[in-house]
Order: C-alpha cells, then sequence, then structure tokens
C-alpha cells in the first residue's frame, strides 16, 4: 500500500489532461453534437434528423458498404499474403533482408506521396500498370474512373503500403517458434507444408490476430488515400466514412458531419470489439 | 567411387543452380513489385516536364533534379520550405511533450495495481480504435483559442499519439525490476525523484523507439493538420503535397521531385533505424 503512493496518480495528470482534453472530451461530445445542426457557436437540437439523412442518402449510404468492403478486403489480403511472405522471409534466402527492406519501406512513406505515385501508374492510357498488361495484350481497365472498381484499386493500393507491418509482424511471431518443434515434424516423417499447417499456423495464432484487428482499425478508419486517389470519386464511388465526415465538415454541415463520426465510431465498436473477443478466446482455447 | 562422387557433386550443382534462378526469381518479382513505384518517381523527378509527361520509366535523357527541385522548393513565395519548418517544429515538440507525459503515465499505469488503474488504463488504450471526432475537436480548441495554431495542433497530436507511446512505455518498463524502485524508497526518494532520477534515464532504448516512430507518424500525417491546421500560413509538407498536386497537374516532374524532397526525411530514418524501427512496430502492435 505504501509503494502504491510511490506511483503517485499526480504522474498521470499530464498525459491524462492532455488525452482528456483533446481526445475523449470531443469523443464524448460527438455523441451530443450528433443530434444537431450547429455552428461551432449555436446548436439547435433536431433528434435523429442527421442520421435519418446518413441512411436515406444513397451518397452516404454507399460510404458505409465502401467502408466495410475496404476494411475486410484490406485486412483480409494483408493477412495472407503477409503470411506467405513471411513464411518466404523466414526461409534460407540469401536476399531476405534487402527483401524484407522493400516490402517494409512503403510503410513509412507518406500515405499522400503513395497515392499520387499511384494515381498515376493507375493512368488509363499512359500508366506504367497499363503499359505493362499491354505489353502481354491484356487491356487494363480505367482503375480509378470506372466507378465499379475504384475502390478496389484504392484498395489494393492500400495492401500494397501496409502489408509490410503485417509480414515484420508474422516474421517476429514465427521466429519465437522454437525449432525443436520443426525438428520433432521432421522426424516424425511430415512434410513442409504440413509443417506450415500444423505448426507455423496454429503458433502465429496471436499475431495473426494482432493484423486482422490493426488493418481493420486502419481499413474502417481511412481516408488519406481515398482522398488523395479519387477524391471519393467518380461521384461518389468510392467515398468511404471518413471522407463523407470531411465532406460535409468542408461543406459546413457540422451536425451531419459530426453524425458520421458517431457512425464510424459505433461501426468500429460494433466490428472490432466482437472480433477482437472472439479471437482472443480461442487464443485461451489452444 | 570416384563416379559417385561426381555424380554427387552434380547434383549438388543443380540443386544450387536451381536455388539461384528461384532466388532471383523472388527478387524480380519483389522489385517489380516495391521497387518500380519508387524508380519511377526518382527518373521522373530527374525529367524535363515534357519528357515527364510520357509517364515512361525510361532513364531520363537530360538531367534536371537540382532545377526540379529548387523550383519546387521556391514555388509560392518558399511555401514548402516553410512547410518543411512547420512539420518540423509540429513533429519536434510534440514529441518532446510525449516523451515526458507518455513515460510518466506509462510508468504509473504499469506500476500500480487495482481496479481503478485498470480502467484507466483501459481509456487510454481505447484511444487506438477510436476515431477522433473531427468537429467536436474544432470546437473543444476554438474554446481555448488554439484553432489554427500551433500549440493546437500540437496538444491534437500529442493526445493522439499519447495510447501508442504508453503501450510502448509499459512494455518495457515491465522489464525494470520493482526491486530498483524500493531500494530508491528506502533511500528516502519521493515518487517524483523516483521517476525523474532513477527510471526515466533507464528509459534511453524506447525513448529512442518512441521519438523515431511517432517522428514517421507525425510528419508523413495528412488528416490532422488538414482539419486542425488549416490556413496558407499553416502549410505542413503533407498538406502542401497535396495542393501542389492539382497545381502541377500538367509538370509531372514538379510534382515528383516534391514527392522525393518528403520521402527524403523517412527514408533516412529507415536506413538508419530500420530495426529499431521493425521492432518497435511488431512490440507495440502484438501487445495491443
Amino acid at each position: 500500500m505504501k509503494i502504491n503512493k510511490m506511483y503517485s496518480y499526480s504522474l498521470l495528470i499530464p498525459a491524462g489532461l492532455i488525452y482528456g482534453l483533446f481526445f475523449l472530451y470531443p469523443t464524448i461530445m460527438s455523441f451530443f453534437f450528433g443530434f444537431t445542426r450547429w455552428n461551432l457557436t449555436d446548436w439547435e437540437w433536431i433528434g435523429l434528423e442527421n442520421y435519418i439523412m446518413f441512411f436515406e442518402e444513397s451518397s452516404l449510404m454507399i460510404g458505409f458498404k465502401n467502408t466495410f468492403i475496404f476494411a475486410f478486403l484490406t485486412a483480409g489480403l494483408k493477412v495472407v499474403l503477409g503470411l506467405i511472405f513471411a513464411v518466404l522471409l523466414t526461409a534460407k534466402l540469401r536476399t531476405k533482408r534487402f527483401i524484407r527492406s522493400l516490402v517494409f519501406f512503403p510503410v513509412l512513406v507518406s500515405t499522400i506521396a503513395v497515392g499520387i505515385a499511384f494515381s498515376v501508374l493507375l493512368h488509363p492510357s499512359e500508366g506504367l500498370v497499363n503499359t505493362v498488361l499491354g505489353l502481354i495484350g491484356l487491356n487494363g481497365p480505367d482503375w480509378l474512373g470506372n466507378p465499379n472498381l475504384a475502390i478496389y484499386s484504392v484498395a489494393f493500393v492500400d495492401v500494397w503500403k501496409g502489408v509490410g507491418i503485417a509480414t515484420v509482424i508474422f516474421i517476429a511471431g514465427m521466429m519465437s517458434i522454437p525449432v525443436d518443434y520443426y525438428e520433432a515434424h521432421q522426424m516424425d516423417g511430415g512434410n513442409k507444408f504440413n509443417a506450415f499447417w500444423h505448426i507455423t499456423l496454429p503458433l502465429s495464432r496471436p499475431a495473426i490476430n494482432a493484423v486482422i484487428i490493426l488493418a481493420l482499425i486502419g481499413g474502417l478508419r481511412t481516408f488519406d488515400l481515398v482522398w488523395a486517389m479519387t477524391g471519393g470519386g467518380p461521384g461518389f464511388s468510392s467515398d468511404l466514412i471518413a471522407s463523407i465526415i470531411y465532406k460535409q465538415y468542408q461543406a459546413g454541415f457540422y451536425g451531419l458531419s459530426t453524425a458520421g463520426n458517431v457512425l464510424l465510431f459505433l461501426m468500429v465498436a460494433v466490428i472490432v470489439f466482437p472480433i477482437f473477443k472472439y479471437l482472443n478466446r480461442k487464443e485461451v482455447d489452444l | 567411387m570416384s563416379t559417385q562422387h561426381e555424380i554427387m557433386r552434380k547434383e549438388k550443382r543443380k540443386k544450387s543452380r536451381i536455388r539461384l534462378i528461384v532466388e532471383s526469381l523472388i527478387v524480380i518479382v519483389f522489385s517489380a513489385i516495391f521497387l518500380v513505384p519508387f524508380y519511377f518517381i526518382i527518373v521522373n523527378a530527374m525529367k524535363t516536364s515534357p519528357e515527364a509527361s510520357k509517364l515512361s520509366i525510361s532513364w531520363p535523357t537530360e538531367f534536371r533534379i537540382l532545377e526540379n527541385m529548387q523550383e519546387v522548393l521556391a514555388a509560392r513565395d518558399n511555401m514548402l520550405l516553410l512547410a518543411f519548418f512547420n512539420s518540423t517544429v509540429i513533429t519536434v515538440i510534440s514529441i518532446l511533450i510525449l516523451l515526458v507525459v507518455g513515460s510518466m503515465a506509462g510508468f504509473v499505469l504499469q506500476r500500480r495495481k487495482g481496479k481503478s488503474i485498470n480502467i484507466i488504463g483501459s481509456t487510454f488504450l481505447a484511444g487506438l480504435m477510436i476515431p477522433p471526432a473531427v468537429v467536436p475537436t474544432i470546437w473543444v480548441l476554438e474554446q481555448f483559442q488554439l484553432f489554427k495554431t500551433f500549440p493546437g495542433i500540437i496538444l491534437v497530436m500529442v493526445a493522439i499519439s499519447i495510447p501508442f507511446s504508453i503501450i510502448l512505455y509499459t512494455g518495457f518498463i515491465a522489464t525494470i525490476p520493482k526491486e530498483l524502485d524500493e531500494a530508491a524508497i528506502i533511500d528516502g526518494c519521493g515518487g517524483f525523484r523516483l521517476f525523474f532520477s532513477i527510471i526515466f534515464p533507464m528509459l534511453k532504448p524506447i525513448h529512442s523507439t518512441v521519438i523515431i516512430l511517432n517522428a514517421v507518424q507525425i510528419f508523413n500525417d495528412f488528416v490532422h493538420p488538414l482539419y486542425f491546421f488549416p490556413g496558407a500560413d499553416n502549410a505542413t509538407v503533407q498538406l502542401t503535397l497535396y495542393n501542389f498536386m492539382s497545381m502541377y497537374s500538367t509538370d509531372w516532374n514538379l510534382l515528383f521531385a516534391n514527392v522525393l524532397l518528403i520521402t527524403i526525411p523517412p527514408f533516412i530514418l529507415f536506413l538508419i533505424f530500420s530495426e529499431k524501427i521493425v521492432a518497435g512496430m511488431t512490440a507495440g502492435s502484438v501487445k495491443g
């Protein structure tokens, strides 16, 4: 008890004050302002109107669908590709350090820079991607100009930029698996493919869970990449909730923008919390 | 004997040759996917405007890299230079604050036991998941007259970076034996002195991780300056790049020179600290 006194709460005050005032307080207040029409000084209570608008306007509704697709597609691809890369990069490759650096570096590059570079690479007629496809006789689509395709193109660029984190997390997980397990497996006559299914995959579970959760949270909140590549277009076809929040804010609809924030919060809570609980329960069962 | 030996050697050579082919294939595929975009940016940043407009990956016929960079830096009354200055100020001050308040909080959160401290801890961690509430944050900043000011954007950056920094600190502090604290107490150290004169200096390795990870994050941030630090004088690096995108829509060489310029700082950090960055990111994520 006396010891606890040494770890005085007063050491928590600066962090608590900044975090409380500039993060928690606005978050709590968003639940109130989502029910209002306001201009930062005056507010008028309008009940559920903002939320009803979100579900009735098809241009707003599309943001939900896109955010959902974007988050799950990018998270899924990051897990699958990250696992493949990690298996390759923990094998006896002489160039593995070089390749690991290649895969990881985009993580550190600014999203806007990546977005700009890829909007040029994906240019329908002159872009490098379609030029290469043309060389092998394929007619590449208008990646960012086709409303049915734009959100998927952005998602692939997001995976390109973010798969490095998943890869290094998986590598760290795989490196911590004792070599004995693989040796025992080999002595029992098992092959490498089986070793992956029966040793590597189950023992990478904590790393896989971490990647799923991280990627989902990141994907649900994505804004800058979509903004740099398509601006939500063509039309509203590649809008995400986060880009809608920005557009409504720019247009001066602060209440509507805040309602979007609340909906994004709820979406994260409804999707991520249950998955987090589910994944962690399984971990205990093992 | 000798023929058997020969066969074995041949087999070995064949195997190593297959190995070499497979390895080269892997390197080629990964380079094509992850290196070509950067190569594309670099060669086009060096070209003249008409040559860059072809959007090809060919080697430049005329090198204009220095002229391009000069032109980009001088554009709009040296806007990019101002942006570099602003982004550096925001990054450095935010990190200095984070180091002190983050480690203090991490220390108490790791050492204290009990229900109330657990609740406080999870409240901090919730910040990793919750998307920041945009307009209400502007509203709070306005109340303190901090909207569009350096202190305003810095406090917001610190607030959103605190959760991850706390994870890094608690993870590291857990490896410092508690006996050390007890010895200090017996020597008559108070809580604050225990932390600042004994614990804080021991955190050097994790301080550097916190510095590097947050430097990359804050310097590269686009969203928060866009919302909380608008205005022409308040240019930040990423925002400037975004605005130049429409301005240079015909001069790809200048746009890519700009991209190249702002990618240099993270690239240098990566060259020097890649191991530390990777370790910090994996440690933080697995615990979170």
